[in-house]
């Protein structure tokens, strides 16, 4: 019996900090999750990475960060409008960017050699952070928190305390009632089912009817939108924007992408909070240092023994 | 072990003993308990309606999908014997050499119709290229053996009639072409298996005509055994020394051309219910 | 831009419509991003600066060039030709002026207080300019057949070959020469050797993704692993570039088998992911394994390369020799350079000699025949995994070559060489270049990494333009620049195929 309370009791010390990381991890994943959607509906209709997601995700974040500094010049203070404000403008205009990349650099590209997309997204990812380092500077810009505060969760004898920030409650509920809303829109409405249709057979799909060109634009500006969100919570979160974070949150979204099973939604979800949680674990149990080679390295056990990803379909190949 | 196989040791001119052969795809049994025995110097076709599980019989023999329950044993040169649901898919090319060919056709499109005849001989030029590395500098007996592929390519070419064409991308031929093409390059492996899937499909009377006293020459020079996917029934049982019918996975007859022609469970697969009346 | 409208009513209001719908677009894209420019002030606070002006310009240019441009791809010549011209003129002009610093530069109006800015949309009037005269000639050669789009797409096959044949000697005669002509000085020199390098590298890199058809994101890790390898050996046990040459190759080598072994079964976007994640986590180790790597910092004092045994020091240590004195010369820094250009220039023609031997061998078909059908490869009896796994292990091999001759010209190396970005280039490189096509992946490396070198003076825009001079030739040609494909053997020879090609 002693060893059993012996280990209840350390169970009680560590659960705080447990806590604690998974809190972070959730929030984290979250932000990668929403990103992680366009890369993975992107591949799953047009087979591409669009290797400049991550950069639409950090105009995004500039974007919103603006309408933030526009409605302290406006006098608008009142939280929930801002946040409101910030949302709908920093997605209708990120969508945009969104709708132009695919308009200027795939479509032109689509059904030729495979690799040319893939290339021109990385030009236009090199574009994209240049122009935004032009037009915005390249210094980092700081964002003052617009929600602080949070709940106490647990704490720990010797004064640790594991807190819920209502700013991280934010990000996870508006995460969850987004990929509620998301998969309505794929699973009833008839974009969704063109979507589905294009991501079979893209040919089959224009021959019954389906607008081939306006279904994959619609992609691109959802994927955009999704990631304008994340843009927007990470300008609140950590609040410190410059040109070139849409890099290191691509590839981590991207990762999270195929993880998850690249082409599946829930797939991109699930695979964003994983790397979430991984990031945050690690750099609280060992060393933030080597957070992303965590990360990398489970990805590609994963991918060793589930070649399609956690919930990708397993693709047999015909013969 | 050895016992065992002794006591059913097989007739001498038995090439591929396949002994029942069941394949699954989640609820759907593709093939059911299948058994039967492709010889030697014969042409064994294997027919059946769409969706019988023809091509999913192939590719267990070479090794595309392992088999959830049966044996497919192939007897060698030399005594040897292969139990191909144990093997990769590679290895059953490599080592038990069975060779087929596809029934969408899947040629090296972007490289020549010579290069293509000269990847099929990639393992025996790849040994006497000493893995490449004496290759790289010219090695004679590289020269030698690389001049031999050559030559037997050439061989193929000109009994499939493409001599002309060898130049040529392998994506820019007719259909017809692409289809004898692809029979010389599954012959360029030298095996002692050859599996048709469907080598007549889309070729004109004429072509279909050309195909059969091809597919019986390499049958009586080679010596080879020969599987034969087929749905036009004139070069079915035109050619076959031996048919088996599958019918959702299940084989349903199996003998000669006429025993077949005859068989009333055949006709109703092939006519439905109907049939019978 | 395939049916040519009767009247050009019709195509003057599908123009005014795209360029409405435009006005739209960049007006959203421009509004809060160039209309809003942040500002950090003292404090840490936030404010902006309106540029609302720069915001109006793009809204009234950018449409009019859409407008011009949907004329003239519709086949209506003299307005976008006129006006293209126009404004081709007077705003290169104006930038030229501009960047020279002319004092009439002042008194032009012009849309943006930035040279570069209005050099930029003087490319689009180019762009303009060139449509015009194209949908000209679209329109006077009527609808075009099936027939003459192969016969183009078999001319430009064929102008390809040749250009590849006749480019190839030329560029190499052009940069052994260089260096002795008077355009051969010490900067051109030394920009040479950079984009040599990236030569070799787009030649090693091709191996694998031209030749073998693997999506490998992560080449520039061999890359490091080639340039710390010669760094250690260097300091810690006091070799020579010479001597760690093919060590540095053979753990580059090394590596490639080691990630290659579990991951090539996977398929090609996996395959990339986990490449990417590979080159990362190099990087991630050389930066903070601060007692092996020197962390972000990197390691310095790396011996500089030597002519086998002779260093280039100005002054030698007492009793030895050096370059100069050895071959009793006066001391100039240019030797160093130029031996390094050459050094470079062999060893990227031996990566490119034994890429060509490679190819017409057994194993060289193999890659190809992998990278077009893998499935019918296995009916062949072909190991993937083991083909796959050469090409890898060869191609990071060339890179872990070229790795170590970089640490020998820098002499020093640090993480921040071997960032993703440098793994894009080189992918890019390999595919503007043409897939497989050896003489074009030379001419992209020389494009892509000659531009940004002659455009240093262009700081902040070096790299947006090298963006979208990527994206530009990627829709130019997405094949890539030299996009051909020479069989490995011939059976008739070159004459008799060309018959064969136009009797069929
Ligand atoms: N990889 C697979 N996954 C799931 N089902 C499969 C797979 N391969 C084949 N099947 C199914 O197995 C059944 C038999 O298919 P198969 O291709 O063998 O038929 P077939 O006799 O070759 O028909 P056909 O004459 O049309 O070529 C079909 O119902 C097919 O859908
Ligand atoms: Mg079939």
């Amino acid at each position: 019996m002693e060893w059993l309370f012996e280990l209840f009791h350390q169970v009680n010390y560590e659960l705080p900090k447990f806590v604690q990381f998974l809190i972070v991890g959730l929030t984290l994943g979250s932000i990668y999750g929403l990103i992680a959607i366009g890369y993975t509906m992107v591949y799953g209709i047009i087979g591409m990475i669009n290797f400049a997601h991550g950069d639409i995700y950090m105009i995004g974040a500039f974007q919103a960060m603006i309408v933030l500094l526009i409605c302290g010049t406006l006098g608008i203070s009142w939280v929930p409008l801002q946040l409101l404000l910030m949302l709908v403008v920093a997605v209708a205009l990120t969508a945009a960017y969104g709708w132009s990349v695919e308009r200027i650099a795939y479509r032109p590209l689509r059904g030729t050699q495979r690799l040319a997309p893939l290339i021109s997204a990385i030009g236009m990812s090199i574009f994209l952070q240049n122009y935004v380092q032009l037009v915005q500077g390249p210094r980092p810009k700081p964002v003052e928190p617009v929600i602080s505060g949070g709940v106490t969760v647990l704490t720990r004898a010797d004064g640790f305390v594991a807190q819920l920030g209502y700013l991280q409650i934010v990000i996870v509920l508006l995460t969850v009632a987004l990929m509620a809303g998301f998969t309505l829109l794929i699973t009833r409405t008839s974009l969704g089912r063109a979507q589905r249709a294009c991501e079979q057979d893209m040919k089959m799909a224009s021959l019954l009817g389906v607008n081939v060109d306006r279904t994959i634009s619609l992609t691109f500006v959802m994927g955009a939108g999704l990631a304008a969100v994340a843009g927007m919570m990470v300008t609140l979160y950590w609040g410190n924007n410059d040109f070139h974070m849409g890099f290191n949150a691509g590839i981590k979204a991207f990762t999270a992408a195929v993880l998850g099973g690249i082409g599946s939604l829930p797939g991109a979800m699930l695979g964003g909070v994983l790397i979430g949680l991984i990031e945050a674990f690690w750099s609280g149990y060992f060393t933030a240092e080597y957070k992303d080679v965590a990360a990398f390295s489970i990805l590609v056990l994963v991918l060793i023994f589930r070649p399609t990803g956690l919930l990708g379909r397993p693709e047999v190949e015909k013969v | 072990m050895s016992a065992a196989m002794a006591a059913v040791s097989p007739a001498a001119d038995t090439l591929l003993n396949v002994e029942r052969l069941t394949m699954r795809f989640g609820g759907l049994i593709a093939i059911n308990d299948v058994s039967f025995v492709a010889k030697r110097r014969q042409i064994t076709g294997i027919i059946g309606p769409n969706g019988a599980g023809k091509t999913t019989l192939f590719n267990c023999i070479t090794g595309f999908y392992k088999p959830t329950v049966g044996r497919l044993t192939l007897h060698g040169d030399a005594g040897h014997t292969y139990l191909l649901e144990q093997m990769d898919g590679f290895r059953i090319g490599q080592k038990a050499r069975v060779a087929r060919t596809f029934q969408n056709i899947r040629l090296f499109t972007g490289m020549s119709v010579l290069e293509n005849l000269m990847v099929a001989q990639h393992n025996k030029l790849m040994l006497a290229s000493g893995y490449t590395v004496l290759g790289l500098f010219g090695w004679p007996s590289f020269r030698r053996a690389e001049r031999d592929a050559r030559d037997k390519a050439v061989h193929w070419l000109e009994k499939t009639r493409l001599i002309g064409v060898a130049d040529q991308p392998a994506g820019s031929l007719p259909y017809g072409d692409q289809r004898r093409l692809e029979i010389a390059r599954a012959m360029c492996t030298d095996p002692i298996m050859l599996c048709l899937d469907e080598p007549a499909a889309g070729l004109n009377p004429r072509e279909s005509a050309d195909l059969n006293s091809l597919l019986l020459s390499i049958r009586d020079e080679f010596g080879i055994g020969l599987l034969l996917i087929e749905h036009d029934m004139s070069v079915v049982m035109g050619i076959s020394d031996h048919i088996v019918v599958l019918d959702y996975g299940r084989k349903i007859a199996e003998g000669t051309p006429l025993d077949i022609r005859n068989d009333p469970a055949v006709i109703r697969a092939y006519l439905g219910e109907d049939g019978q009346e | 831009m395939t049916a040519v409208p009767s009247t050009s009513a019709p195509l003057v209001i599908q123009a005014a419509k795209e360029a409405a719908w435009t006005i739209l677009v960049v007006g959203l894209l421009s509004f809060l991003m160039v209309g809003y420019q942040t500002e950090v002030l003292q404090g840490q606070q936030m404010s902006f600066v309106n540029r609302f002006g720069d915001v109006i310009w793009a809204m009234v240019l950018i449409p009019i060039g859409r407008f011009l441009l949907v004329l003239a791809r519709g086949g209506l010549l003299l307005p976008p030709a006129v006006l293209g011209g126009i404004a081709t003129l007077y705003l290169f002009g104006a930038a030229v002026l501009g960047l020279a610093g002319s004092p009439l530069y002042g008194q032009l109006p012009l849309p943006y207080d930035q040279p570069m800015v209005n050099a930029i949309f003087g490319v689009g009037a180019v762009f303009i300019l060139a449509a015009a005269i194209k949908g000209q000639r679209d329109r006077r050669r009527g609808a075009q057949t099936l027939e003459m789009r192969e016969a183009a797409e078999a001319r430009q096959a064929r102008i390809a070959r040749n250009m590849s044949s006749i480019l190839g000697p030329i560029l190499i005669v052009l940069a052994i020469v260089i260096p002795w002509t008077p355009w051969g000085d010490r900067a051109v020199v030394d920009s040479l050797v950079l984009v040599m390098t990236y030569v070799m590298l787009g030649w090693g890199l091709n191996i694998v993704v031209g030749l073998a058809g693997l999506l490998d994101l992560g080449y520039v890790a061999f890359y490091a692993v080639g340039a710390y390898t010669y760094a250690k050996l260097s300091i810690a046990l006091g070799f020579t570039f010479w001597e760690s040459l093919p060590i540095a190759g053979a753990l580059a080598a090394l590596f490639g088998v080691l990630l290659g072994f579990p991951v090539l079964r996977l398929r090609g976007d996996y395959l990339a992911i986990v490449t990417l994640g590979f080159g990362e986590i190099i990087r991630i180790v050389l930066i903070n394994w601060q007692s092996f790597t020197g962390g972000p910092n990197g390691l310095g004092n790396i011996t500089r390369i030597d002519f086998f045994g002779l260093p280039f020091e100005r002054n030698p240590a007492p009793g030895t020799e050096s370059f100069h004195t050895f071959f009793g010369l006066e001391f100039a820094s240019t030797h160093r350079v130029f031996f390094l250009y050459y050094v470079i220039i062999v060893l990227a023609l031996i990566t490119n000699f034994v890429t060509i031997r490679l190819r017409k061998m057994p194993i060289g078909r193999a890659w190809e025949a992998l990278r077009e059908d893998e499935t019918a490869c296995r009916a062949l009896g072909i190991n993937p995994t083991n083909t796959k796994l050469t090409a890898f292990a060869i191609g990071a091999m060339f890179a872990g070559f070229a790795g170590s001759f970089f640490a020998a010209r820098q002499g020093f190396v640090s993480p921040e060489s071997f960032t993703f970005i440098e793994s894009a280039v080189i992918l890019a490189i390999v595919v503007l270049g043409g897939m497989g096509s050896q003489v074009g992946v030379a001419l992209a490396a020389l494009l892509l990494i000659g531009l940004p070198e002659v455009l240093r003076d262009l700081s902040l825009y070096r790299m947006l333009v090298f963006g979208g001079v990527m994206v530009l030739i990627m829709l130019w040609r997405p094949k890539g620049l030299l996009a051909y494909r020479e069989p490995t053997l011939l059976l008739h020879g070159r004459r008799k195929r060309n018959k064969a090609g136009v009797q069929s």
